[in-house]
């Protein structure tokens, strides 16, 4: 009952005129962005986090600047649908699976169908997973009161090891990544002993490399190279939403609760462990084609085949802010991108927000509620406008998005070496992505790598240097134990299969 | 003849997965070494600088083996890039460069303001092939339009050239 309360003071705070403005404001803007190539919501987000700086200063302003930037969020996840559906592009990595389905759906001249569904999934699944965050939030945060240096070392190492089981390509690649990460957050001064650390000798490398403009180059610039490659030229369904369509969609979609909740609690599944929006969408498409009586139908334009992954994606990308708040522990790159923009207002993100920052807390739980609304709201009404930004020939839309992230990587410290910088990460971005090097491990090492040296050293400390802390007591050495199942998940999984395929033949699908 | 050399390809995936490979041995070599120069091992107050960055280096060393390993034992012939791709990539990451050099540097900076105008305008022009109407009017309506979001509304000060400075914006 407290948590409801808590809730209620929440929705006061969220509920003003000037942060409901902020909501619809950020629920559009992320929605351009979403739609947009080249722009999604971890860079989207990065690039207007130094506009909030100054909002930030004023009493009750950090409430407002977090309800900007998430809705800018929630807004990106919903615009990845509509290019999906209507131009087969997805916006997005999570909208991937939602091309399958949503596509052929547009192309049978059912594109209203398929994007009420879409919002509609995404919207109940952000709402389940904002269920979730707030009764089960502040449970987690009240247990890891009681966590010390190795319980928090233990967190990281989860989070990064789930990355290694969770990826789909080699085990190798994201190690490679996830370490690069964390070397180039190694750079600059030492905060413990005051040494430079692989600078050589190069001023300019003494502040260290900040993650928001890796973001910027390496999900921005990377992938404008990525879309150029194609030569762009826009073929697209006609967008046409009305009432009537929508209330029939409406009519069809509560036949598949099932679909829902199953697809909410994979997508809630894998935004807390840290696997992200993009393979729960996948995972939760293959469910449900698995699971459904027109399994054989999907993939030829069903709504159930846009349903599945779409809740999915929005329960994974909303639960990815629970370990964020609760233990400062993002599950994804926008997590992160939000992470540091708590940092940067002077909020320490864990457990003791919680007590210390209540309004803040429950003022953004409650703008979850508000903002998905908010924004089932703008999409159903807007998308024809949103669909003709798409429309906008490349030779226009490139050139001011390639500006909008050199302002954006200017602001992160007014420093233009950051804009040569996001250049450099740019063109690896393009080469990482062509290689499937995942992106999402290098950025969550780089925001995290200070943190995760600090756990691991003051850890050291304590024990003299004995990696025996990490199993002292029940709970560190429960986290520890799972991180190195996941870790070792690739090569357990195989011997797995290797043991059924013996008995068994194996599984179709 | 067009045709055909834009479909040569640049490198194979094999190829190019083993030059990344190796300049992940050789970065992951770099910060093994740097760490070990300040010390990676247990000082007298605990932990020195390089010891948990000297790991580093060595994981990136140990997985940059197993991808090269990996991309030489496989037969992947696969293009990475064709030449037609590449030009285009091209097309877009030179004036970039170019672009990001003239907004700041010790020579002769033009601020951000006027070297968008000029990116924005060459970008239309050439990829485009917009009448120079058009093209004046998005490029400088565009940066206008971000000139008073950003200095006037948003109160964030970008860096800025010798327009700005004529007109009285230092």
């Amino acid at each position: 009952m407290h948590e409801l309360q808590a809730l209620f003071g929440g929705f006061q705070v969220a509920l003003s005129w000037f942060n409901l403005l902020l909501m619809f404001a950020g629920i559009t803007l992320g929605v351009i962005i979403g739609v947009l190539p080249g722009l999604g919501g971890a860079n989207g987000v990065a690039i207007l986090l130094p506009l909030t700086f100054s909002m930030a200063q004023e009493p009750g302003g950090q409430t407002s600047a977090i309800i900007l930037l998430s809705c800018i969020y929630w807004g990106a996840l919903f615009g990845g649908a509509i290019t999906s559906i209507l131009f087969n592009i997805p916006g997005e990595p999570w909208s991937v699976a939602t091309t399958f389905d949503g596509y052929p759906l547009a192309q049978k001249g059912r594109a209203g169908t398929a994007l009420t569904t879409s919002f509609t999934s995404s919207f109940v699944g952000a709402l389940l997973a904002v269920l979730l965050i707030t009764f089960l939030s502040p449970i987690v945060a009240n247990f890891a009161l009681r966590f010390g240096p190795p319980e928090f070392f233990a967190v990281y190492l989860l989070t990064f090891c789930a990355f290694v089981g969770m990826s789909k390509g080699s085990p190798f690649k994201t190690i490679a990544s996830m370490m690069l990460g964390f070397a180039l957050a190694a750079v600059g001064i030492d905060t413990v002993t005051g040494q430079l650390r692989l600078t050589f000798g190069f001023i300019a490398l003494l502040k260290g490399f900040d993650f928001l403009i890796a973001v910027i180059g390496l999900f921005g610039i990377g992938e404008i190279l990525l879309t150029i490659e194609e030569g762009l030229e826009f073929k697209g369904a006609k967008a046409k939403i009305n009432v009537k369509v929508v209330i029939e969609t409406w009519k069809e979609l509560p036949r598949y609760w099932k679909t829902y909740l199953r697809s909410a609690a994979v997508g809630c599944m894998m935004g807390i462990v840290p696997g992200g929006a993009t393979p729960a969408s996948f995972m939760s498409y293959g469910i449900a084609k698995k699971m459904s009586r027109d399994g054989d139908k999907f993939g030829t334009g069903i709504v159930e085949g846009v349903l599945a992954p779409e809740t999915a994606a929005h329960a994974a990308g909303t639960s990815a802010l629970l370990p964020m708040i609760t233990l400062g522990v993002p599950g994804s790159p926008t997590a992160a991108v939000l992470l540091g923009g708590l940092l940067i207002w002077g909020l320490q993100p864990g457990p003791l927000l919680f007590t210390e920052k209540a309004d803040f807390v429950w003022g953004l739980i409650a703008s979850m509620y508000l903002g998905n609304i908010a924004g089932l709201i703008v999409v159903l009404t807007c998308v024809p406008l949103f669909a003709a930004i798409l429309r906008v020939p490349f030779a226009i839309i490139a050139p001011v998005i390639l500006v909008i992230c050199a302002i954006g990587a200017y602001t992160v410290h007014n420093d233009i070496f950051d804009v040569y910088l996001m250049v450099v990460f740019g063109v690896m971005g393009y080469i990482f992505k062509k290689l499937d090097y995942p992106l999402a491990p290098l950025v969550l090492a780089l925001v995290l790598g200070d943190n995760a040296e600090n756990g691991f050293r003051q850890s050291m400390l304590i024990s003299q240097g004995d990696m025996r802390i990490f199993f002292s007591n029940g709970l560190v050495g429960g986290i520890t134990v799972l991180s190195l199942i996941l870790l070792f998940w690739p090569a357990i999984s195989s011997l797995i299969d290797v043991a059924r395929g013996r008995k068994a033949p194996p599984a179709a699908g | 003849m067009q045709q055909a050399s834009d479909e040569r390809s640049i490198g194979s995936v094999r190829v190019w997965e083993a030059a990344v490979a190796v300049l992940f041995l050789a970065f992951g070599s770099l910060v093994a070494w740097d760490s070990h120069r300040l010390g990676s091992s247990w000082g007298s107050d605990g932990p020195q600088a390089g010891y948990f960055p000297f790991y580093i280096g060595v994981l990136i060393i140990i997985s940059a083996l197993f991808i090269l390993y990996a991309a030489l034992r496989s037969g992947d012939t696969e293009p990475f890039v064709r030449w037609g791709q590449l030009k285009m990539v091209f097309v877009v990451i030179i004036p970039t460069a170019v672009y990001v050099a003239l907004i700041a540097n010790p020579w002769f900076s033009l601020g951000i303001y006027e070297a968008s105008v000029i990116f924005i305008a060459a970008f239309m022009r050439v990829l485009g092939k917009y009448s120079w109407l058009k093209v004046g009017v998005i490029s400088i309506v565009t940066m206008v339009l971000f000139f008073l979001m950003f200095e006037i509304w948003f109160q964030v000060p970008l860096p800025k050239g010798p327009l700005e400075a004529a007109l009285g914006y230092a």
